[in-house]
């Protein structure tokens, strides 16, 4: 959804969105209370969670974890919360490289592909089939470059394969919505564009950019998520240390002796994504001038427009 | 005739790329010296896939069978949920600003607080996130199509005097596969990438993942760029069932248009 | 036999105080059993909203309508319209056939007789081949037809049409008002046709209302000539002088508006 909603919807959804995260606070503690300990088995296999302290701790000590030291009795205390934040923003740092190396490489490459037809053609469906497979899996040979990689004089630096991985993530949906967006104007305007004599570059200024800023804002929140997701997998499966993928495995395997603690940096993993999404839609709401264009048709905003969707709506005129 | 002759037309553009990709990467590889660690060439890597097949096919299918899982429950509960908030309007105010915010984070990063929970000897874990993963767009579009009603179709029914449910029967529910299908589309391509990635988290070392990170452990590169290619076939092998399901469901979208 | 429809006095309002759109006021018309009626004028004169009246698609704000001598409400319930919009409405995922059986199957009619009377109807509109294709193999003119098919499918004494061709280009139209002009003489259904165009008005009705906006009410009727409606009639002298009436009907009130 590229429209923003007035101001009283918005209000709205927010409110609703605290409803539901409480919600769902209190199913968890219902659950903990109602269901027994060593949880529920059908013959070897658990089916139902443990509800013990240990694997379920409550709501309010996930939220005490922030406070904790980080090492206990360590001089200069630094807390949990202090950890995790200081890994969320290393983490956010390289997957906003990578989300900005990516975005502008897909745009540049859906550019060529709206200018040069055949590229189009032998490109887009290689784009359209990369969202469809788990190049996520390239991450930790990606990661074997390791520092012993020299590109165009400048050495590999670890963190350089997070943020490939994350460009990589974020590269493709900004093309197929890019593309898409560039493509959109319908065949009145671009006519009358042509009646003007308008040069190519003119046309994309004047024309296909403007009506490409629906299509593109829905890619590029799908291209942050993406980007946050990759770099943290990407640190999970490299060990990258500093990023939040470190950490979360660091706590994890702490976990038997402070259960709670591995949540506090899922919590930021998860603040991290917000704040990714979030940035685009303060984008979004900076390019308000552009909101007149009707909503594209009946695609899913949160994905990848592969193939055809259905359109529901032909626009016939009632009398 | 025809339909065969634009066929080719469309595909011979990606598939000369694809060749000639393959082939300059090859080539590449051989001109530039590079180090397998850093790009194995293509000619091995389809030997190692080939070499290890067995060890790759035992992989994938533990890998498939966490995604398989992972996606029915998924589009089951994501498929009732619609439904249910498609009649109350309290459970769709309540998901959709959740399933928003749930886009914008990795799912994925709770497998570790699910790996204690159960224990990190089950295959549970992993198919739970694969569930989670699949339920939201599967959701999201399904609730979506359940909402819209053709204007036109909604006076007719009305002229017809059928009653609520009658009009979900005969409109709604039929007018809302396409969106269904859209959201299975990307769920089933999820569900791979997210059991995948769910495996990085420890626990069980059956799957693709831990056997590309092992691989690459070894140092045998080729061997792990070839896991790679095996993922990124399994991939594709879920997109493709789910289109054909697709195709199967709706025969009337398969018939082109007359002039 | 008693008369197909009997509105009176009835006005029909959107809104409240200052913002109010006065869509009909105080409407009165009687269309006789098997009589074509066309309802023309400018937009917003409030033709399509009456016909949504006389169909109970929305509730009058004042007065009465009496369909088949049932009140609306009765008279959707008991099925005694067909309704034909401009857009066919017709269901993607059904085959033709199963479009036409619609109404049928929603009101507990046996599948034998549904299919016969499917059958008999696409006989009707000629389509009897594309019983089992989908519509969006079907071109707009034909897609139109099924509507067509599928309104008359309970055998109602009367057809509500809302601007069924105004999607369709002229020849097509045409076609299709010669085409309607047979299935109406072989049902004999009472027609209550909505239209943007004098010459398709003329050449469908036997009473041509004209109306006109702000508020929305009927300014004239004109009557057409019993003449046989075949092409010679598009050609001939009683025709032009029915659409010249028309038009000053509608001139002389957009003239004083």
């Amino acid at each position: 959804m590229s429209a923003l909603l007035p101001r009283a919807a918005q209000v709205k959804r927010a409110a609703w969105l605290l409803v539901a995260i409480l919600g769902l606070c209190v199913l968890w503690e219902l659950y903990k209370l109602l269901m027994p300990d060593d949880g529920v088995s059908i013959g070897d296999t658990l089916v139902l969670p443990r509800t013990d302290d240990a694997s379920m701790p409550h709501i309010s000590e996930i939220i005490g974890t922030f406070d904790d030291p980080e090492v206990a009795g360590a001089a200069q205390a630094s807390t949990v919360g202090s950890a995790v934040s200081s890994a969320a923003w290393y983490s956010l740092r390289l997957a906003a490289a990578g989300f900005l190396f990516g975005s502008l490489v897909g745009f540049a490459l859906a550019l060529l592909m709206q200018r040069v037809r055949i590229a189009e053609r032998a490109l887009m469906p290689w784009a359209v089939l990369s969202q469809t497979v788990p190049l996520i899996a390239l991450a930790p040979l990606v990661y074997g470059w390791g520092a012993n990689l020299t590109l165009f004089g400048l050495d590999w630096q670890p963190w350089m394969s997070v943020s490939i991985i994350s460009a990589y993530l974020a590269f493709v949906p900004v093309t197929v919505g890019a593309l898409r967006g560039l493509q959109s104007p319908p065949a009145v305007q671009t006519e009358l564009l042509a009646c003007y004599a308008a040069s190519w570059w003119q046309t994309v200024l004047r024309l296909r950019l403007p009506a490409a800023v629906p299509y593109l804002i829905p890619a590029l929140k799908l291209a942050a998520a993406s980007a946050v997701i990759g770099a943290i997998v990407a640190e999970i499966s490299t060990g990258l240390a500093g990023g939040i993928g470190r950490l979360i495995i660091t706590y994890a395997q702490q976990a038997t002796g402070d259960p709670a603690r591995v949540y506090a940096p899922i919590i930021g993993a998860a603040v991290m994504g917000i704040v990714a999404v979030g940035s685009i839609t303060l984008l979004d709401i900076g390019l308000r001038r552009f909101q007149g264009i009707p909503e594209p048709s009946a695609e899913p905003d949160i994905a990848g427009s592969v193939g055809g969707g259905p359109v529901l709506r032909p626009w016939r005129s009632r009398a | 005739m025809r339909r065969l002759r634009s066929a080719w037309s469309a595909a011979w553009p990606p598939l000369a790329f694809g060749v000639a990709f393959l082939a300059l990467w090859e080539a590449f590889v051989d001109w530039r010296d590079v180090e397998p660690f850093v790009l194995p060439k293509p000619s091995v890597i389809w030997e190692q896939l080939t070499e290890n097949l067995d060890i790759i096919t035992r992989a994938m299918w533990a890998t498939a069978q966490n995604a398989l899982v992972g996606l029915a429950i998924g589009v089951v509960a994501g498929l009732l949920m619609a439904i249910l908030a498609a009649r109350l309007r309290t459970l769709d105010e309540l998901l959709t600003p959740l399933s928003a915010a749930v886009a914008a984070i990795p799912i994925v990063a709770l497998t570790p607080v699910l790996n204690t929970m159960f224990s990190t000897t089950s295959s549970i874990p992993r198919r739970l996130i694969v569930a989670i993963v699949v339920f939201f767009p599967v959701f999201v579009n399904t609730a979506r199509g359940l909402r819209r009603i053709e204007p036109v179709h909604a006076e007719l029914m009305r002229s017809y005097a059928a009653g609520p449910w009658t009009t979900t029967r005969m409109v709604r529910l039929p007018g809302a596969l396409p969106f269904f299908f859209t959201g299975l589309r990307i769920a089933s391509s999820t569900a791979v990438i997210a059991a995948i990635v769910s495996e990085y988290f420890g626990g069980l070392q059956k799957g693709l993942g831990p056997a590309i990170t092992s691989a690459a452990a070894a140092s045998a590169y080729p061997r792990a760029w070839a896991i790679v290619v095996a993922a990124i076939a399994l991939g594709l092998v879920f997109y493709l069932a789910a289109v054909a399901a697709e195709w199967l469901a709706m025969p009337w979208r398969r018939l082109s248009v007359a002039p | 036999m008693s008369d197909a429809i009997t509105i009176a006095g009835v006005s029909k309002r959107f809104g409240s105080g200052a913002t109010a759109v006065h869509a009909l006021e105080s409407v009165d018309l009687v269309v006789g059993p098997g009589e074509f009626v066309s309802l023309i004028g400018p937009s917003g004169c409030g033709k399509s909203t009456l016909l949504r009246i006389i169909a109970d698609l929305i509730p009058p704000t004042q007065g009465t309508v009496v369909v088949a001598d049932k009140p609306v409400g009765t008279a959707r319930l008991d099925q005694e319209y067909g309704i034909a919009f401009q857009q066919a409405g017709l269901l993607e995922w059904r085959s033709v056939r199963a479009n036409i059986e619609l109404p049928l199957q929603l009101h507990g009619v046996g599948r034998a007789e549904r299919r016969a009377r499917a059958m008999e109807l696409l006989e009707l509109v000629g389509l009897e081949e594309f019983a089992d294709h989908h519509p969006s193999q079907l071109s707009g003119g034909m897609q139109q037809r099924v509507a067509i098919a599928r309104a008359l499918a309970p055998r109602p004494a009367l057809l509500l049409m809302d601007e069924p061709f105004g999607a369709l280009d002229e020849m097509t139209r045409e076609r299709m008002q010669a085409e309607l002009i047979r299935i109406c003489a072989e049902t004999s259904a009472a027609v209550v046709f909505v239209t943007h165009s004098i010459p398709e008005a003329v050449f469908l009705s036997r009473r041509v209302v004209v109306m006109s906006p702000r508020p929305g009410r009927i300014t004239a009727t004109v009557e057409v000539p019993d003449v046989v409606r075949n092409e010679d009639f598009r050609e001939d002298e009683r025709f032009y002088a029915a659409v010249t009436e028309v038009r000053e009907a509608l001139r002389g009130r957009l003239a004083a508006a």
